[in-house]
């Protein structure tokens, strides 16, 4: 058993790695602490309260919190999917928390959907499946660096602040192959 | 109607001028709010947490969010049996269902 503290504690350190804040309502936060708790004793992890999930770790995986979608939404929208993590503007009232579209892709969010969601769609016709691939390709993740302590990340764009020293985002550079063949 | 067949929770309301239906998740926040701000504007309402029912009642829901050209995302309202908002909207709940 987890306690609602435990779950507090754990994404007040998360949002502190990451430099984000906690959302500043309440009311709100507690809502989905309690969600984060649910799930947890539902399934053995804390997935997102706010999205449908599986109940099995390999095909939830991106949406345990923090998700893969948190750095990106909070950095877009000032707010992550549920709104559990903010940026500091928002933490500050400067900006109020608005619903963030579902950055998620489709064929992920079906898998909660189960076997009949699998049988009962329609086959994707050639057309759609080239679209699926092209969407999938666009996420491109590259190795980064923090210059000042050399944390390396593998992801689309650097963290916010370095979880290690806190650097700031941007002092990570872009770690790029040599691919040309070395001289000898 | 596929949506009949699913067991809905219904709330009591005096404003009984549309027919809401919530598809919400019972551990959401926003899905909270919605349910929230319907309570206090007194809207009469059916919802159903879509994380508690079963997997042949979550295809069901998913088919009708999908059939009406939406994402299955929560809360999703339907109001009227046409009009679908995603995500907690308060301007345009408010607008949809003249409070």
């Amino acid at each position: 058993m987890i306690t609602l503290e435990q779950v507090r504690v754990r994404a007040e350190a998360d949002a502190r790695t990451a430099g984000c804040y906690l959302n500043p309502d309440k009311e709100f936060l507690n809502n989905l602490l309690e969600g984060l708790k649910a799930n947890e004793e539902r399934y053995g992890y804390p997935s997102c309260p706010c999205r449908l999930a599986t109940g099995k770790f390999e095909l939830d995986r991106d949406i345990i919190c923090p998700c893969d979608y948190r750095d990106p939404d909070v950095a877009q929208y000032g707010a992550c999917y549920c709104a559990l993590f903010v940026r500091k503007d928002v933490f500050e009232g400067k900006k109020p928390v608005e619903p963030v579209p579902e950055r998620r892709p489709i064929d992920k969010q079906n898998r909660a959907y189960g076997a009949t969601a699998e049988i009962g769609a329609p086959k994707p016709s050639e057309k759609t499946a080239i679209q699926v691939t092209r969407e999938k390709s666009q996420i491109q993740l590259k190795m980064w660096y923090c210059k000042q302590c050399g944390y390396v990340c593998f992801r689309e764009e650097p963290p916010y602040i370095c979880p290690i020293c806190k650097a700031k985002k941007e002092l990570f550079a872009e770690i790029t192959m040599q691919t040309e063949p070395k001289t000898s | 109607m596929a949506t009949s067949r699913l067991e809905t929770v219904k709330v009591s309301g005096a404003n009984k001028k549309h027919k809401v239906l919530l598809y919400a998740l019972s551990t959401c926040a926003w899905c909270k709010l919605t349910k929230k701000y319907l309570g206090e504007n007194k809207v009469e309402y059916e919802y159903i947490d879509v994380d508690l029912c079963s997997e042949k009642d979550r295809e069901t829901i998913r088919n009708d969010i999908v059939k009406r050209g939406s994402e299955p995302s929560y809360p999703t309202i339907i109001i009227d049996n046409k009009l679908v908002i995603t995500g907690f909207r308060k301007d345009k709940l408010r607008e949809a269902l003249d409070l």
